[in-house]
């Protein structure tokens, strides 16, 4: 084995280092449980636009074929994990935080696992926008667990131009051990994924960093490596919890710190998940779209493990395969640190379920209760991003929401070393992800109300526009007619003094005779509900009548002497 | 003393220009209190305030005429802001202009629709597309729940549906922590 030189490392700012728990879940290969009868694929299942359904309800679908389709660029699509049934689209639970429900297709296994067609995908002779379009129709998203699609990342790579290519093999959550098993079992496959994102990205140089308490996973990385031919480094960086983080695991090895508001790409640098790797060899070149990912079973159970899970399948089908201890009373998905405690086993993994981590009284004792704020400064010392998490926590706390933002809320990354650290025991992580998803909702508000400000005043702008169109159309048609009068006065003019009016002289004959004929029709109308009035009333009635009659003459000579 | 008059003299025409100039120069177009007061108020401008939209009922704030009280759809929220703003005391919501009402959207029933276009002149923000003896519908992303829609519908085939939380618009509670009553040895 060829033993790189090691290059020289940074360190990021603060960090802790908890108990790791890692050797629980390594001692046996990576599982396979038995095939699942009953999949349930949420469509929500990466960052960006939900994916719209394009199957229908009884339709057979095989293994591979998409199932969802994104919607927009910010989006990825989603595949049946298997061949069988689509028995309904429905709302069912996510594993998500809250326990809402999302739409989800259902799938029936028929149990014969057929695959769709697969075939290579030429990226080579591919311009960016079909690689692209490509990996976003594979659905291959960020694995290390923000579930961002992985196309946006890479085509912004693409353009931008890449000088350093890092694959975060780190995984420094405790518990967690899914990335460490699949660099150890398919090292090889990772770095062919490895190589054809270095084609794509055009990048100078590659960089596989992983933390130093997984000595096997970088022995098999770099054996695979050498084998491969490739030039990458295999770099081995100092355990210490977060140095997974995308923006830590940067600064640690190429010294580049990410300042506020900007990308990383944007300083020759983009970074990947290993498992991210593995998907985005298995889409190119085997055709085989995302549908399994490994998912760590850790914490309170007797046989913790890794399996390859395929997406869809039911939480407690992989927890029941692991005996989980009696007295277990959560589950949390992600680790101890930056995992959400969801409301029950009874929801499929998805593409950012990398650990189902069960939890007891015993291994995750209940938060002692919160004290106030002593403003010790132990949350900035440990804070990775360097943030002033206490000043951050006070406004997060009284709601000074632009404050927060001022001293940049939105570059925390929820690691949770501040909670960790706090001797008061304040749970500062919930209280910027109240702040983050308040100010969210707030912005989300805003721009919906600056819509409807704009429709409403070019609603106004359009009524006040037909109404000056109307009077300057009623205006014109006013000047027209006044200009036809006058035409016609002077037609009549001049044709008085011809002496020809026959014309004008038929027309009066009509309206006379017209006008004669009302009069007739007039007299011979008598109303018809008379019948039943007494002779008083009739008598009444008469004598109104007559009264009318009389004023009916005397209005006679104010009518033109026309008609 | 000559001397003193004419240096007072010469300060005061120098500053002078310089104030008309700045006030050329410098001049505001419109009122920006009321472009502030415009930004806290919803613009579901749905006239519950009496005025026929939220710009007008912000420039009646800014004028003074308006209380602070009177739009239901910027709730409690709303009228603490304008009360930051301007400076005035906090009021409740003022009832006879309405209740705050959980966010909502109308939707048309499209069956008894009977292509009216009332609903259509009546949506302050265009958000009903229609023709006439066609059938409507409302587009639910630019609804602003204002319920100006509702009356002017002769067969009533329009209501308000509330918008319920889903995994989008969901968001993290505020931490707060069980406090149980401390147990007493008896």
């Amino acid at each position: 084995m060829i033993r790189q030189p090691q290059q020289q490392l940074f360190r990021f700012n603060g960090g802790v280092t908890p108990e790791y728990h890692k050797d629980q879940s390594t001692r046996v290969p990576i599982g396979v449980p038995p095939a699942p009868t009953e999949l349930v694929i949420p469509l929500h299942q990466s960052i960006g636009g939900t994916p719209r359904p394009i199957v229908s309800v009884g339709e057979r679908v095989l293994c591979g074929q998409r199932i969802g389709e994104a919607d927009g660029d910010v989006s990825a699509a989603v595949h049946a994990s298997t061949s069988g049934t689509v028995v309904a689209i429905e709302m069912r639970q996510l594993p998500h935080p809250s326990g809402l429900s999302s739409l989800c297709v259902v799938l029936q296994a028929d149990g014969h696992n057929d695959w769709i067609a697969c075939s290579a995908f030429d990226y080579e002779q591919a311009t960016a926008q079909e690689i692209r379009d490509y990996l976003r129709d594979s659905g291959v998203v960020g694995l290390g667990g923000a579930v961002f699609p992985s196309h946006l990342k890479l085509n912004a790579g693409h353009q931008i131009g890449i000088d350093t290519l890092i694959i975060n093999g780190a995984e420094c959550e405790p518990y967690i051990t899914c990335d460490d098993m699949l660099m150890r079992e398919r090292a090889t496959e990772i770095v062919r994924g490895v190589a054809l994102m270095r084609r794509v990205l055009n990048a100078k140089a590659v960089c596989i960093g992983i933390e130093d308490n997984k000595p096997q996973a970088i022995a098999a990385m770099q054996t695979a490596v050498s084998e491969s031919k490739e030039d990458f480094a295999v770099t081995t960086v100092p355990t210490r919890y977060p140095a997974g983080g995308a923006k830590q695991l940067i600064r640690v090895i190429t010294g580049i710190e990410v300042p506020h508001g900007r990308r990383s790409v944007e300083y020759g640098v983009q970074c990947f998940n290993v498992a991210t790797a593995l998907a985005i060899y298995q889409a190119i070149a085997l055709g085989r779209p995302l549908i399994s990912r490994i998912v760590t079973v850790a914490g309170n159970v007797s046989n913790a493990r890794n399996f390859e899970v395929l997406i869809g399948t039911l939480m407690k089908d992989i927890v029941a395969l692991c005996d989980p201890l009696a007295d277990t009373d959560r589950v949390i998905m992600g680790g101890p640190m930056m995992g959400v405690e969801l409301a029950s086993q009874d929801v499929p993994v998805v593409k950012a379920t990398n650990c189902i981590l069960l939890g007891s009284q015993k291994i995750f004792p209940p938060a002692p209760p919160e004290m106030p704020c002593i403003r010790c400064g132990e949350c900035a010392i440990a804070c990775p991003a360097d943030l002033q998490p206490l000043e951050l926590y006070w406004f997060a706390r009284a709601k000074l929401f632009g404050k927060a933002q001022e001293y940049h809320l939105f570059d925390c990354i929820e690691c949770g070393c501040c909670s960790y650290v706090c001797p008061s025991n304040i749970p500062l992580v919930d209280y910027y992800r109240f702040a983050k998803s308040e100010i969210w909702a707030r912005e989300k508000e805003k721009a919906l109300a600056d819509e409807a400000r704009e429709r409403f005043e070019f609603r106004q702008f359009r009524d006040e526009r037909e109404e000056h169109e109307k009077v300057a159309r009623l205006a014109a048609r006013a000047a027209a007619a006044a200009e036809a009068k006058a035409q016609s006065a002077a037609d009549l003019a001049a044709a008085s003094a011809g002496g020809d009016s026959g014309g004008d002289d038929a027309t009066k004959a009509l309206i006379a005779a017209a006008l004669e004929r009302a009069r007739q029709q007039g007299g011979e109308i008598a109303p018809k509900n008379t019948g039943h009035v007494s002779a008083e009333q009739l008598a009444e009635i008469a004598q109104i009548e007559s009264r009318r009659a009389e004023i009916r003459e005397q209005a006679k000579p104010q009518l033109p002497p026309d008609s | 003393m000559l001397e003193a008059i004419l240096v007072m003299s010469l300060g005061a025409v120098v500053l002078g220009a310089a104030l008309g100039y700045a006030a050329v120069k410098f001049r505001v177009e419109g009122d920006p209190l009321v472009e502030k007061i415009d930004a806290i108020l919803p613009q579901t401008q749905c006239g519950q305030c009496s005025y026929p939209g939220c710009k007008p009922y912000a420039t009646a704030i800014a004028r003074g005429e308006a209380e602070i009280n009177q739009c239901p759809p910027g709730g409690e929220e709303g009228i603490r802001k304008l009360a930051d703003l301007l400076g005035r005391e906090f009021k409740p919501l003022s009832a006879e202009h309405g209740v705050e009402k959980p966010k909502a959207v109308a939707v048309i029933d499209e069956q008894t629709c009977i292509g009216c276009t009332l609903c259509i002149q009546a949506c302050p923000v265009d958000a009903i597309v229609g023709a006439a003896k066609q059938m409507h519908t409302i587009i639910a992303d630019q609804c602003t729940g204002c319920e100006l829609c509702l009356p002017p519908c002769p067969v009533d085939c329009i209501t308000m549906e509330v918008l319920h939380e889903t995994v989008d618009t969901w968001k993290w509670k505020y931490p707060v922590f069980p406090l149980h009553p401390a147990q007493v040895q008896s």
